[in-house]
């Protein structure tokens, strides 16, 4: 049985071992195997040259990255928290996401961008960010959430595999509170498709990251007044699998969308417009979202208040039931 | 200030090339000037977007780009034609960029010079990782990174050059001072009275060069690059050099210097001072020089025909190298243009 945090481990020494192409770097990384010990006992198999422990400078850790992985290198970067992830927010949409559309293919900058998010874990201010929709927006990059440890492993090592650049989410709150079997050997989880995780006839719940689990506890309760509810983990939020999100509310003919980043521009507001570009008229009620408010993150003693939580989710989905 | 041919065209101490190298590097600079020419005119006929030129500043992008060797990175911005140009990026592309195509972006596969930043500091430190990966994969590789004054109070500039210190990365950091940051002059930017002197903040090496005398320039280069190649690390050079025309084509001097200034700094011209040398060394006449201004307006007005015969892409292209593949809704979006 494997935590998040040690398949993403064993993610990364697998990618260290199969290539000396891979090189992991940022803040901590190395000597105490970063703050979440993600990285930790990197250092000593695969020495500093390829477990870089750098000075405290975001844009600096991914310009240079970018620098890298343009030379043919695959680096993959931790940003410690992503409320630290803005001063490389310019490195990021400036030229990662953009340098193969600048040169039409001469340079591509194959790299992953790890990011500690989400709050739940009553952490000081920036370090319970749930900002994904700012990336999501970004041209030219993949922004990926895994849930479950056996997809943090698939899909770290596709988003290493991959030949364009990948931010990867990493829900804190799960980092050690979920764990599975997840198998020894490298597996690969495909960029760009949504998982059913729970099937259900009567609703469809579309999230993904942290929400995944609250969702299932969701269900769980639904259940309990004889409602079935379908999950669907998105797992990629860009490129959408809007497939997968439209066959099951094609199927429930009503949806709640769950996030725990702030409500208006969230990703939700992408889902949504989806579901109504394409599946409208399956519709039986109005979709409803369920997500952080918009305000600033609270502090612990109030943060309960903000985040989504298995009620709030349920409640959403007896609306759609009743209308 | 570190200064090797004089304006007069005499020397201070032993020139670091023969006079044939001299002569070459005279006639790139003569067609690089004849590039900027000519793409200021057909700028002003609508024929180029905007176009930022780099007269004046002919001996810092020459010179340094003379001291690389072909597989070396460069990294270096929108002024910048000449050292790009002088490192195999071709006039074409160049042309094709200004004139709004991407596909100006795309070099040879043997040409290793990313496509002009259009932003200001961040791409140095693309310069430095490009020169770590050298040094991770035991190349001997080293990336030269090319800014002006204003890109020095970037905070990126900081970090570029605090990681490049601190890794050793056999990078060198060309700072062009060329006066002004559009019309902030270099006073107005940094507090520090030179820019090399910022070297020492991050403990690496930063020399001052006179930028329009082509000698100092590639002196100066020349040991920044052997003593990266050699894994001892990076160097900050700073150019003194002068922007003689506008920013860009949009740009009016006029509302911030003056005539006289600009009339002294045409006295310092870097191509005027390698002519008086090279007379002086009898390896110059008249004749010669204008049979490669002839050679150079073939070479600059075939790269603007071939620019200007090329197609738009057409709409679809427009999606085609967001990614390697297109995903699935980038290629229903596609569906929609015609």
């Amino acid at each position: 049985m494997k935590t998040i945090a040690q398949s993403i481990n064993d993610a990364l020494r697998t990618a260290l071992s199969g290539s000396d192409d891979v090189v992991v770097m940022g803040e901590d990384v190395g000597r105490t195997g970063g703050v979440f010990r993600v990285t930790d006992g990197l250092l000593q198999t695969f020495g500093p040259d390829r477990v870089i422990d750098t000075p405290v400078a975001e844009s600096g850790i991914v310009g240079t990255a970018f620098g890298m992985a343009v030379a043919g290198l695959r680096p993959v970067v931790e940003i410690q928290f992503m409320g630290f992830s803005y001063p490389a927010y310019d490195q990021i949409v400036s030229h990662v996401g953009r340098i193969r559309n600048r040169s039409r293919h001469r340079f591509t900058a194959p790299m992953v961008i790890r990011m500690p998010y989400g709050g739940g874990i009553g952490a000081a201010e920036h370090h319970s960010e749930s900002t994904e929709a700012i990336y999501t927006h970004i041209p030219g990059v993949k922004v990926v959430v895994p849930s479950t440890p056996y997809d943090a492993k698939g899909l770290l090592l596709a988003a290493i595999d991959d030949p364009d650049p990948v931010i990867f989410l990493e829900p804190i709150r799960l980092y050690r509170s979920v764990k599975e079997e997840v198998p020894d050997h490298p597996i690969r989880v495909p960029i760009g498709e949504a998982r059913v995780v729970r099937d259900g006839s009567d609703v469809s719940i579309v999230t993904y990251g942290s929400m995944t689990r609250e969702s299932r506890l969701a269900a769980d309760k639904l259940a309990e007044l004889g409602v079935e509810a379908e999950i669907v983990d998105l797992r990629t939020l860009t490129p959408l699998d809007v497939d997968t999100v439209l066959e099951s509310v094609r199927a429930t003919h009503r949806a709640v969308v769950v996030h725990e980043a702030q409500r208006t521009g969230g990703f939700g507001a992408e889902v949504i417009a989806r579901i109504q570009e394409e599946g409208l008229y399956s519709l039986e009620a109005p979709i409803e979202r369920v997500t952080g408010w918009d305000i600033v993150v609270p502090l612990k003693r109030t943060e309960r208040h903000h985040l989504p939580d298995a009620d709030r989710i349920v409640r959403a989905a007896l609306r759609t039931l009743e209308a | 200030m570190l200064q090797i041919l004089r304006p007069d065209g005499s020397l201070t101490s032993d020139p670091p090339i023969d006079i044939e190298r001299t002569r070459e590097l005279f006639a790139a600079m003569l067609t690089a000037r004849r590039y900027d020419q000519k793409a200021m005119a057909i700028q002003k006929q609508g024929r180029l977007a905007t176009y930022a030129p780099f007269r004046g500043q002919e001996a810092a992008q020459i010179g340094s780009a003379a001291a690389l060797r072909p597989d070396d990175w460069m990294v270096a911005t929108y002024r910048d034609a000449a050292a790009m140009w002088m490192h195999g990026y071709g006039w074409e592309l160049l042309l094709l960029g200004r004139m709004g195509d991407e596909r100006g972006g795309h070099p040879a596969d043997d040409v290793p010079v990313l496509p002009p930043s259009i932003t200001v500091g961040a791409h140095m430190l693309h310069a430095v990782g490009l020169a770590w990966a050298a040094r991770i994969r035991g190349e001997e590789r080293i990336a030269a990174t090319y800014f002006g004054d204003g890109a020095t109070s970037e905070g990126d500039f900081h970090e570029a050059m605090n990681f490049a210190s601190l890794y050793r990365t056999g990078t060198v950091f060309i700072c062009q001072n060329n006066g002004y940051a559009i019309s902030m002059p270099t006073s107005g930017q940094t507090a520090s009275e030179t820019i090399a002197q910022k070297a020492l903040a991050y403990g690496m090496e930063g020399v001052r060069v006179d930028g329009n005398d082509l000698f100092a320039v590639f002196a100066a280069t020349d040991a920044a690059a052997a003593k990266a190649r050699g894994g001892q690390g990076p160097t900050l050079i700073e150019a003194v050099t002068y922007r003689v025309g506008p920013h860009t084509t949009t740009d009016d001097p006029g509302r911030y210097r003056s005539d006289e200034e600009e009339a002294a700094w045409r006295d310092l011209d870097p191509v005027d001072r390698v002519r008086r040398y090279l007379a002086a060394e009898r390896a110059w006449d008249a004749e010669w020089e204008a049979r490669v201004l002839a050679d150079a307006t073939d070479d600059v007005e075939g790269a603007v025909r071939r620019a200007e015969s090329l197609p738009a892409e057409d709409g679809p292209e427009i999606f085609e190298a967001m990614f390697e593949r297109l995903t699935p809704d980038l290629a229903r979006q596609q569906g929609d243009v015609q």
